[in-house]
């Protein structure tokens, strides 16, 4: 499959909703990948399966603050040698390349490197999803390490990092992209194709596309694109209401916050509320949890279905908040531990989303 | 005594007010806007004046708020060809200027830039050094291809040392072309700037039009002593030849007058304003007797922006929307007969179901023949009236932002609604003259100056930060033309930029006052 300008669109709207309120703005990065296919024609998309066990493949982001990537755009060449040396240093070539994230601004970020770079784009990531940092990813759960590490900047600095821990790379990586400006290409996760089949999620940038065009199909014929959306991802209407608070408070460069929603229509008199930490995180009716990371939560626009990030929760919108089961590989033991309401600083224990509405505590 | 003459222009009416010196109304008038706006706007001019005896010689202030450069860019008419230029290789080469610019609008304005070496870093280091050779190259290939330009630096708003070298250039190689500097414009966001920048830059012929026009049919009517201002869009003036400069200021600057004007005529100074027109209405919110700026980015013609611009929603029902039924269900336009209201609403003889035939036959306003409304069925009415109004609660609800109630002020011809009570709302105010608020709030505009910049909290402490940018606002206003001694700085915002070290801060500071008396 190729991806163009259409599949471009798609997807930066499926990764909006994938984004479960965070993840970025993908604006800048869509812009990268159209003008990136445009000059060098479309991307080739290739399935996990299609990958041979033995190639090098790694995954394209972007990493720094907001900020400064909207005002800094990248070069689009930042990869061309890095990824060169990354592959002198591991004595392969870079195969392909894949999203590390299906949200936000770094569903966009591989496409541009694989239509800049000449390589294919694998239809999969690590989150199935997204979240803020670098650690809640798949390759994680199979003990896949984040070294060797590359950074590059739009000047021509690159570096391959070697880090002994992931901690250790994350913390070293923060200070190499403040001094390359506040921010930088990064690519962690190298993988072979062999540990791409076990570890990765698979089928996601198809995913993501078909969930943009259900989108903009079904606001463009005006029929209940929620209902279909809810179908689409097996995913459950949670609340249906006005927002009426927004408590928010910025730690250490992170957006946390609850939304208070009021219902209406069938939720007419109930209270819900969303937790969130650039990401939604805990949806609650009452005092029941209704859904929880690692499921996701989307704030869709009530007559839209457009979804909202949050930043741009407030007041007085109207919304319809659903839960979707996320991948299985994040309901395991050491899934929940990485990423479950716990590790996030909850008291509560994750149970799936569908089980909370169909085991009768919605009621 | 001494006079102000106000005129703002709306898609379906020009309106002009006369005020005198103490800000009392003493005439007003509504007219059609015609379609080259310049004729509409001599006409309410001739009219306002007619129905007073006052000298026109002592009409010492003229301010004007119009619609010119917005239709400009909306049709795509009467724009300048811009030479574009970015600073910021080897950064920012992944997204090339006008990109998602409607493919029209980028070959009406431009087909020539460069994204040339320069551009900063958040912290003041650059990113590159500028390479005065490579931009008077290319200034040389484009200079008899162009009529103006746009330079935009990547961290321009942090220094402008590169895009003010580059504007000096331009003058050694093009002489006296119009330049637009990014950092004078628009805020953090490279690709909502440029876009800012070059729109404006593609306006210069649109202003020079304004301000002709615009002097010569004041002094055709015989206000020959006034002083000109055009308004903008945060509610202040600026002189004539502030606009030649900044004429995208002066977009949207319509329902910031209803804004304003409402609080004045109703002597509120925060409040909610709904300004029902002939084809959309528009609800916005007033603080400390400005309107509330938007936050999100804005598009304009089809390309995002990020300068400021009042935060609006506007509905697409206004007077002349068109009512219909289809399988039993009311629909509310968005069509609208717009300034045709005249000639095709039922009411006037004309064929076409509007929403003010509707408020007729309820008795709810009285405009035109109400015997020719009679034959509606008043159970319909009832409906179709029921259903503007849950339209018009959800979005007063929807720009509200906490649940604190709050006053309504009805301008426009929103006076239908005072009948109700209105949920989430203290009062319901109609004030007199609600008709013509926006020429009103044109009339009593202030004269204003803006500093925007990101400060390094490391080089230099918050209130010094504070106190220069205040300094540069209130110089800003003074060269707008504001009396110093009614200077106030009214605005002063302090965001810290997140994830960022070196305690980076964007602090924006505003200040208006009144305008010098000559």
């Amino acid at each position: 499959m190729k991806l163009s300008e259409k599949e471009i669109e798609q997807i930066a709207l499926g990764a909006s909703l994938l984004g479960t309120g965070g993840g970025g703005d993908p604006h800048v990065g869509k812009l990268m990948a159209l003008q990136a296919v445009k000059k060098h024609g479309p991307v080739e998309m290739i399935k996990v399966e299609d990958v041979p066990d033995d190639a090098l493949v790694v995954p394209a982001a972007m990493m720094g603050a907001p900020t400064v990537l909207v005002e800094k755009i990248p070069n689009g060449n930042e990869f061309i040698k890095a990824f060169e040396e990354l592959g002198n240093f591991l004595g392969k070539k870079v195969f392909a390349t894949f999203p590390i994230e299906a949200g936000g601004v770094n569903s966009m970020i591989p496409i541009a490197v694989a239509a800049n770079l000449g390589i294919p784009i694998i239809d999969c990531d690590g989150m199935g999803r997204a979240f803020p940092e670098l650690q809640m990813v798949t390759f994680h759960l199979y003990g896949q390490t984040a070294s060797p590490m590359v950074l590059a900047d739009e000047k021509g600095n690159s570096v391959i990092l070697n880090a002994i821990t992931n901690k250790w790379a994350e913390n070293l990586a923060r200070n190499l992209v403040v001094e390359m400006g506040g921010e930088a290409m990064i690519s962690i996760y190298s993988l072979t194709g062999k540990q791409l089949k076990e570890a990765a999620i698979r089928n996601i940038l198809t995913y993501s596309a078909e969930i943009g065009k259900l989108l903009m199909d079904t606001q463009a014929s005006k029929t209940d694109t929620t209902e279909q959306l809810i179908e689409k991802m097996n995913g459950f209407k949670l609340f249906k209401g006005k927002i009426t608070d927004i408590l928010r408070k910025t730690t250490s460069g992170f957006n946390f916050g609850t939304a208070k929603i009021e219902g209406i229509e069938e939720n007419k008199g109930e209270q819900f509320s969303i937790e969130f930490q650039n990401e939604n995180l805990i949806a609650k009716k009452g005092d029941c949890v209704l859904a929880s990371v690692p499921d996701l939560i989307c704030i869709l626009d009530l007559e839209s279905a457009t979804p909202i990030t949050t930043e741009s929760l407030k007041y007085g919108r109207r919304v319809t908040v659903i839960g979707i089961p996320c991948d299985k590989k994040w309901r395991t033991e050491k899934g929940i531990e990485t990423v479950g309401p716990r590790y996030f600083g909850y008291d509560i224990d994750y149970t799936p989303v569908e089980e909370l509405v169909l085991g009768g505590a919605s009621k | 005594m001494i006079y102000r003459l106000g005129i703002d222009v709306g898609g379906t009416n020009t309106d002009a007010v006369i005020i005198d010196n103490n800000l009392k109304v003493i005439n007003s008038v509504k007219t059609p806007t015609t379609e080259d706006v310049s004729s509409g706007i001599k006409n309410a001019i001739h009219l306002v004046l007619e129905g007073t005896d006052i000298d026109k010689k002592s009409v010492k202030y003229a301010m004007l708020g119009t619609t010119h450069c917005t239709n400009a860019i909306v049709e795509r008419k009467n724009l300048c060809k811009v030479g574009v230029i970015r600073l910021g290789k080897p950064a920012t080469m992944a997204i090339e200027p006008m990109i998602d610019w409607p493919k029209d609008l980028s070959k009406a304005v431009s087909e020539n830039f460069i994204i040339a070496y320069g551009g900063y870093e958040f912290d003041g280091r650059e990113i590159a050094a500028l390479d005065e050779k490579e931009i008077k190259e290319f200034l040389n290939a484009v200079k008899d291809k162009v009529e103006s330009i746009a330079v935009t630096g990547v961290f321009s708003p942090i220094s402008n040392v590169q895009e003010s070298r580059v504007k000096e250039l331009v003058k050694e190689v093009m002489g006296d072309v119009p330049v637009s500097l990014s950092n004078e414009i628009g805020s953090v966001g490279l690709l909502e700037r440029e876009n800012a920048a070059i729109l404006n830059a593609s306006l210069s012929k649109v202003a020079k039009n304004i301000a002709l026009s615009f002097k010569e049919a004041l002094e055709e009517e015989g206000v020959e002593s006034s002083e000109i201002y055009l308004c903008q869009n945060d509610g202040t003036l600026m002189s004539l030849e502030h606009s030649l400069r900044y004429p995208i200021l002066t977009i949207a600057c319509g329902p910031t007058n209803s804004i304003r004007g409402a609080g004045y005529l109703s002597n509120l100074s925060n409040a909610i304003v709904l300004d029902v027109g002939g084809t959309t209405s528009d609800i916005g919110v007033i603080i400390n007797s400005f309107p509330r700026e938007s936050s999100v980015a804005v598009e304009i013609g089809g390309a995002r922006t990020n300068f400021r611009m009042p935060d609006l929603i506007s509905i697409g029902l206004g007077g002349g929307t068109i009512v219909k039924e289809e399988n039993g269900k009311v629909v509310l336009g968005p069509e609208s007969v717009g300034y045709k209201i005249t000639k095709e609403a039922l009411v006037f003889g004309g064929n076409t179901l509007t929403t003010t035939d509707i408020a007729v036959r309820l008795g709810m306003a009285d405009i035109g023949d109400k015997n020719k409304v009679s034959h509606i069925d008043i159970d319909f009415a009832k409906k179709v009236m029921k259903e503007m109004y849950s339209l018009v609660l959800k979005y007063i609800d929807n720009i509200k932002l906490t649940n604190e109630k709050s006053p309504l002020i009805l301008v426009g011809g929103g006076s239908i609604l005072i009948q109700n009570e209105i949920e989430g709302v203290s009062e319901v105010i109609c004030p007199e003259n609600h008709s013509v608020a926006n020429a009103i709030g044109s009339a009593i505009a202030q004269v204003s100056g803006q500093c925007e910049k990101v400060y390094s909290l490391i080089k230099i402490s918050r209130d010094a930060a504070i106190a220069e940018a205040k300094e540069k606002a209130i110089n800003d206003a003074i060269d707008a033309g504001a009396d110093e001694k009614t200077i106030e700085i009214v605005e002063v915002e302090d965001v810290p930029l997140a994830y960022l070290p070196g305690n980076a801060t964007r602090i924006k500071v505003k200040a208006a006052g009144n305008l010098k008396s000559i």
